[in-house]
């Protein structure tokens, strides 16, 4: 007998005896002969629980942990401690999607929670119970707006993160749809080249902020630029930063999206994460994923509920706008967990600190001599400087001490081969930061 | 009992914390407030106020109106609700991996790398397949990502007319909408009255035209498709490809290969066989496996292994990216640790185990509900409804009279075959103990629907809430705590 299973041999025959058959094999009959695996799997044989926490141990020590100055998509933020036992609780953990709602009500609450959060924070209506991660996110967020203005063409803008447009490339290819460019210009989306792309059979611009340079961009002028051509307009935001920053609700955006890692998210070498999507609430039949509603039960009294459910892939089939079920949903109380704890004042702070921290590295590195600021634009927590420093002698001499940072902007092409990004949270302290400076300051 | 519904938002109190922080020496050094005021928000986010021990009370006390797998019986069909072991959510919360920047250098995180290509090896080994990619965040995603293998492998042979999926008739509901995210469309066929593929049918579907046929086996009926080896042949010999949708894998451990059967495609569910834990509704964990033909294609990154050491590809020959980086990376932990503790000599005995629960629970039952399938189960079995039913006591009466005793109740009205079905799933975790009492309820409940069947039209009663009221929900979208307020100074009714 196997610990994971109960079955005691007298169980297996009582159990035989009842459907009839003198062996298990029986059940299998209709599998046909030439095809059942008669071999033992090539893997390892079992281990115990010591044995298997020598063998993580040794793997966990061949993953380095270091101070991280880094972002493009992921962030080292303060993850407070009272969140990891309430996700580890079996209720929450090891409960199916809520589809039985008289005994999901936890996790149904937890979701209307967090989607109330992440309109406050949007400032638009409605968030679904939230997708994969973050260029997930945006790649349906794409699809939707093609579902919502019934047009093929989607305009992406080369300022946001690379991989974000990769996978966003990805969808769209596949679902048929044309994907298209628009290029970048001192540091944001270049207006005249978005002008120029734009016509009547555009469904949406995709547009981050801050940026894959940690720019600050000016969505709400390009939401303007939209107007005419009633293409929506689809705003990738660190969400985090919104505690601060214009929401795209202000900023006239029709659908936001993006990941909700910096809500002090473990970086976990890129998940689990979460991506969140909220929009205006006239695109809510076309928005993928679940959405939970308030509603009562039979006794008028309070409840919570998946509702708008007729959207859904196991209700619609191929009529479905999006294929998504499983989602985040763990992740999903993990940020709502974290926003109750931060607040009204401590995400604000976190933010602050991190800008603060940010601007703090960047005047020290300039002042080496060895940087400069790359585009005279504003920036939040990560920062982009232009250098004639080789990448891999940064990267190796903050390595060496124990810090990961310096992103090489190289791979996005010739003009931003001199280019390297820097991110800083409220975990830095300013020992690490000045230390990052006389490392970098000290090269030639 | 815990009934309070209360919004943590309901229970802030202006100025109180659950977070102090520390003196900050850049405290007053470039205020974010030098930002022109166009880029900042007007109004603060109106989070909560509340004290760590209010957080901690708020969601503890929600976690008890829940029902998780260390509750009771959970025997939800098509969704494997087996045990999750702690072991694996211990290993995966080493800080070393929690720690770990994405964007670090490989040689840094070898440790991680390792655990995918050998986890990646040993879930080919299990499929039979060539070679696998853990970056798929989900089951439905693992089914995108493995029609866009199967779109580009035709689009590479320069045959473009093949745009059309067959799709059986008794299909889970993703398998028709990841087609039509896929950008191809769907060729539904018809089953037979038992719920297996019609091999005529999908004779008339087979033309130039096909890029594939997407099939579950077991299919969502819990049975086997004894003519699966003609029907992959079928498909092959008109030009196509098969996935696998790896739903029900969990009855085929041990007994027989996805990829022995002809298979090119498909995903597992490491949430579903893994025993990685389902969270409510993820993170779950969707790999694709491809046959050696379709390995270029798989989605980058890939990770390779080149003498001993462990590295990302990059890669544009394949369907490109389809996720921000490997996926769900402390999920595919848990379920590395799962496989190495289960090992070669356990993991085989799976499937049988798994399937004798599942017929034990059939025969125990036939007698109270109708068994619209009468030959043996696998891994599931499938009743249509009440077989003695004076009342008329429907599926939904019987789930929510079940749920009030301490067992989840099995998946209802699906398959959508079956007008009244229930299906349940019984997993090889679960002791005869269980499957008995379980029967002895389900037998109870049968004949309460004879005797007194408002016992059941009115259950739950005993829940955090009773029946619910879906109508009033999809009628009134109240979707945040904003619309609820906003409803409740219109809408008098809404007292709650």
């Amino acid at each position: 007998m196997f610990k994971y299973f109960p079955h005691t041999p007298e169980d297996v025959e009582a159990m035989k005896d009842k459907i009839g058959i003198a062996s298990v094999d029986e059940l299998f009959q209709d599998i046909p002969e030439d095809v059942l695996f008669h071999h033992a799997y090539d893997i390892p044989s079992a281990m115990d629980e010591d044995g298997l926490r020598r063998l993580f141990k040794s793997l966990a020590d061949q993953t380095t942990s270091y101070t991280v100055f880094s972002g493009g998509g992921s962030y080292d933020h303060y993850r407070p401690s009272v969140i990891d036992p309430l996700i580890g609780r079996q209720e929450f953990e090891t409960a199916y999607t809520p589809y039985q709602p008289e005994v999901s009500q936890g996790t149904l609450q937890y979701i209307f929670e967090y989607q109330s959060m992440v309109q406050m924070l949007t400032g638009l209506d409605v968030s679904n119970a939230s997708m994969y991660d973050g260029p997930t996110a945006a790649a349906e967020a794409c699809l939707m707006a093609c579902a919502a203005t019934k047009r093929d063409k989607v305009l992406v803008s080369k300022t946001l993160n690379p991989k974000m447009i990769s996978v966003v490339k990805t969808y769209l290819k596949t679902n048929n749809r044309t994907f298209v460019m628009v290029e970048e210009k001192n540091g944001v989306t270049d207006r005249e080249d978005l002008k120029e792309k734009l016509d009547d059979d555009v469904a949406a611009v995709l547009i981050g902020k801050p940026n894959v340079f940690g720019i600050i961009e000016d969505v709400k002028s390009i939401g303007k630029l939209l107007e005419n051509h009633k293409a929506l307009l689809i705003e990738n935001a660190d969400i985090s930063t919104l505690s601060i920053l214009s929401t795209p609700g202000e900023d006239g955006a029709d659908i936001a999206c993006g990941d909700c890692q910096s809500l002090g998210m473990p970086m976990a070498y890129g998940g689990p994460t979460l991506g969140y999507l909220a929009s205006k609430k006239k695109y809510v039949r076309k928005m993928p994923g679940r959405i939970c509603g308030m509603t009562k039960d039979k006794d008028n009294k309070r409840a919570y509920v998946l509702t708008l459910q007729a959207r859904e892939q196991h209700i619609r089939r191929e009529k479905a706008n999006s294929n998504i079920c499983s989602n985040q949903s763990l992740m999903v109380l993990y940020v709502t967990i974290y926003m109750s704890v931060m607040g009204r004042e401590g995400l604000i702070e976190v933010n602050k600190r991190s800008y603060q921290g940010a601007h703090a590295l960047a005047e020290g590195l300039i002042d080496t001599g060895n940087f400069e600021l790359a585009y005279d634009q504003p920036f939040f927590k990560e920062f982009t400087l232009k250098t004639n420093l080789n990448h891999d002698l940064i990267r190796e001499a903050l390595l060496e001490k124990g810090i990961f940072g310096g992103i090489s902007l190289a791979p996005l092409g010739e003009s931003y081969e001199r280019l390297v990004t820097f991110a800083v949270t409220e975990r830095r302290t300013k020992d690490e930061i000045d230390e990052v400076i006389d490392i970098l300051g000290g090269l030639s | 009992m815990n009934t309070d519904a209360t919004l943590i938002f309901e229970k802030s109190r202006s100025g109180r914390k659950a977070v102090s922080f520390s003196d900050y020496p850049y405290d007053g050094h470039r205020p974010f407030e030098e930002l022109d005021q166009s880029l900042l928000r007007e109004e603060p986010a109106l989070l909560p106020e509340v004290s760590e021990l209010d957080v901690l009370r708020h969601y503890t006390n929600m976690s008890q109106k829940n029902f998780g797998v260390e509750n009771g019986f959970y025997p939800l069909g098509s969704c494997t609700m087996k045990y999750n072991p702690k072991i694996n959510d211990e290993v995966q919360n080493f800080p070393a991996f929690k720690n770990a920047h994405p964007d670090q250098p490989a040689s840094s995180v070898q440790g991680i790398l390792k655990i995918y290509h050998e986890l990646a090896n040993h879930l080919s080994e299990i499929s039979g397949m060539a070679e696998t990619s853990l970056n798929p965040c989900a089951g439905a995603h693992g089914e995108l990502t493995g029609l866009m293998i199967m779109k580009a492998y035709h689009e590479k042979n320069g045959d473009y007319k093949r745009t059309k999926v067959i799709v059986p008739d008794s299909a889970h509901g993703t398998n028709p909408a990841s087609t039509s995210v896929a950008g191809m469309d769907v060729a539904e066929i018809e089953s037979t009255d038992e719920g297996r593929v019609k091999l005529s049918s999908l004779k008339e579907a087979l033309g130039d035209d096909i890029a594939g046929m997407m099939l579950t086996n077991p299919n969502t009926l819990g049975i086997f498709e004894k003519d699966i080896c003609k029907i992959t042949d079928m498909v092959h010999e008109a030009g196509g490809l098969m996935y696998y949708d790896g739903a029900n894998l969990n009855a085929m451990l041990g007994k027989v290969r996805p990829g022995d059967m002809g298979f090119d495609i498909l995903h597992l569910n490491l949430h579903k066989t893994f025993s990685t834990p389902h969270g409510g509704g993820g993170p779950g964990s969707g790999p694709v496996g491809v046959c050696e033909h379709l390995k270029e294609f798989l989605p980058s990154p890939r990770v390779r292994k080149h003498d001993g050491d462990y590295y990302l590809e990059e890669t544009n020959a394949g369907i490109g990216r389809v996720t921000f980086h490997l996926g769900n990376v402390l999920v595919w932990i848990r379920a590395y640790a799962y496989v190495l503790t289960l090992g070669h000599e356990n993991i085989k005995d799976i499937g049988p185990l798994a399937t004798l629960n599942a017929n034990y629970v059939r025969e125990l039952l036939r007698d109270d509900y109708q068994l619209p399938i009468s030959s043996y189960c696998m891994h599931e079995c499938v009743f249509d409804g009440l077989k003695d039913n004076p009342h008329g006591v429907r599926t939904l009466d019987v789930a929510k009279r079940l749920i009030e005793q301490d067992m989840h109740a099995p998946t209802i009205y699906f398959p959508l075959l079956f007008k009244e079905a229930i299906m349940v799933e019984p997993t090889e975790t679960e002791s005869k103990e269980t499957l008995d009492r379980f029967a002895s309820l389900m037998k109870a409940i049968a004949k309460e629907a004879k005797d007194n069947p408002d016992v059941l039209k009115n259950a739950p009663q005993k829940t955090p809430v009773k029946r619910i009221d879906e109508v009033f929900a999809a009628r009134k979208l109240i979707l945040s705590y904003r619309d609820y307020l906003d409803y409740k100074k219109d809408d008098e009714a809404l007292d709650f």
